[in-house]
């Protein structure tokens, strides 16, 4: 028996494409991010010219960025998170609704970067699950752009029927 | 020009007393006084502006510990004036608002208290600006240690969900200081502590 006939054919088939469930959720989620621009300091200028003309983010599908929490999934947090602000950031956080990713672009926004301070948050993986964390000071628009890809890629591989499975579960037993 | 002014200040404003300056005119007033001098320098003198407002922590050991310095510039002259005011207690400083005749006060009066704990009299929104309402400690004051201390994040719900809290921070890889004394342009800015936390403690 030779692979082809196992394989998708049009005559007897008609319109099918046969795939696994979690390739088509993850194809549809990781090319339609809509992020959450979290700017805080310098980093959100970066953040504008990678939205901008010259480095264009939606050729990767990505240049819906919504203020409002509820109408995004990824947070970017480009910028010093103060303690002050800390919460803030968390609150917006909270209100984003499933799934929903979180990019930490640039040193602040790592690690508190150069601020050894008493009011800066030493990483906004302190109070939010990171993803990608983005080097850089501020980082570059390519930095940005690399670390959306690599998002996506992380997207991709994601076991999203299990996931959406075990939530729904976890609401029934609520 | 400045010769003349000064003749004149101390002429007219008994209570001025001269304080050392490289740069600009520059004269203690005491606290009961700054007022009536702010409202002078304003209206009679062509002070028209209170371009700085700032405060100085001598240590605790001293008194005065606590001075509020205040940079006036007049667009007439052309000229800076520093005014200098020892706040008289070491424990509860207090000096008068200049927010009534400043407004540039405002905002300036509400730094300087969050960050020296300085009580602004007659202030009328006299309330932290930069750190959150609740946050025990003033930053600059010669006791806190630049890394901070601990402390509860403002929102106790964020606090319970994330067990984040305000942390001191390592000090290893900066901020990078130059040391005290010696020709600044020589001395080269260096991480305050060698370690990964702040080990060594501050003396109260």
């Amino acid at each position: 028996m030779s692979t082809e006939e196992i394989a998708y054919d049009s005559k007897v088939e008609g319109e099918i494409i046969v795939t696994r469930a979690d390739a088509v959720v993850n194809w549809i989620r990781q090319h339609s991010v809509w992020p959450m621009p979290m700017g805080l300091a310098c980093c959100a200028i970066e953040l504008m010219a990678t939205a901008a003309s010259k480095f264009d983010i939606s050729r990767f599908g990505m240049e819906v960025m919504r203020f409002s929490p509820r109408q995004a999934d990824c947070m970017i947090v480009a910028g010093t998170v103060t303690y002050k602000m800390a919460e803030v950031v968390r609150r917006i956080y909270d209100q984003m609704g499933d799934p929903k990713w979180v990019v930490a672009m640039g040193a602040c926004a790592s690690t508190g970067g150069m601020y050894r301070s008493y009011a800066v948050l030493q990483g906004v993986d302190n109070i939010v699950p990171v993803d990608v964390y983005v080097s850089g000071c501020p980082p570059r628009p390519e930095a940005l752009l690399d670390a959306m890809i690599k998002l996506q890629d992380k997207i991709g591989r994601e076991p999203s029927v299990r996931n959406l499975r075990n939530t729904q579960e976890t609401v029934s037993v609520a | 020009m400045d010769e003349e002014l000064a003749k004149g200040l101390m002429e007219r404003y008994v209570f001025l007393s001269s304080r050392d300056s490289v740069d600009c005119l520059s004269y203690f007033c005491p606290p009961e006084n700054l007022v009536e001098l702010a409202s002078a320098l304003r209206d009679r003198e062509g002070f028209e502006m209170l371009v700085d407002l700032t405060a100085l922590d001598w240590g605790q050991e001293n008194s005065p510990r606590f001075t509020t310095l205040y940079h006036f510039y007049s667009l007439a002259l052309k000229t800076y004036l520093r005014i200098a005011c020892d706040c008289p207690s070491v424990d509860e400083p207090e000096v008068p608002s200049l927010a009534a005749v400043y407004p540039a006060a405002d905002w300036h009066e509400r730094e300087v208290f969050d960050m020296f704990g300085i009580i602004f009299a007659g202030h009328p929104n006299l309330k932290r600006i930069l750190m959150w309402d609740e946050y025990p400690y003033h930053p600059l004051r010669k006791e806190f240690p630049l890394a901070g201390i601990e402390t509860p994040l403002p929102a106790p719900d964020v606090a319970e969900v994330t067990k984040a809290s305000v942390e001191p921070a390592p000090m290893m890889g900066g901020p990078f200081v130059s040391p005290a004394g010696g020709n600044v342009s020589e001395a080269e800015p260096r991480a305050k502590d060698e370690s990964w936390t702040e080990e060594v403690e501050k003396t109260l």
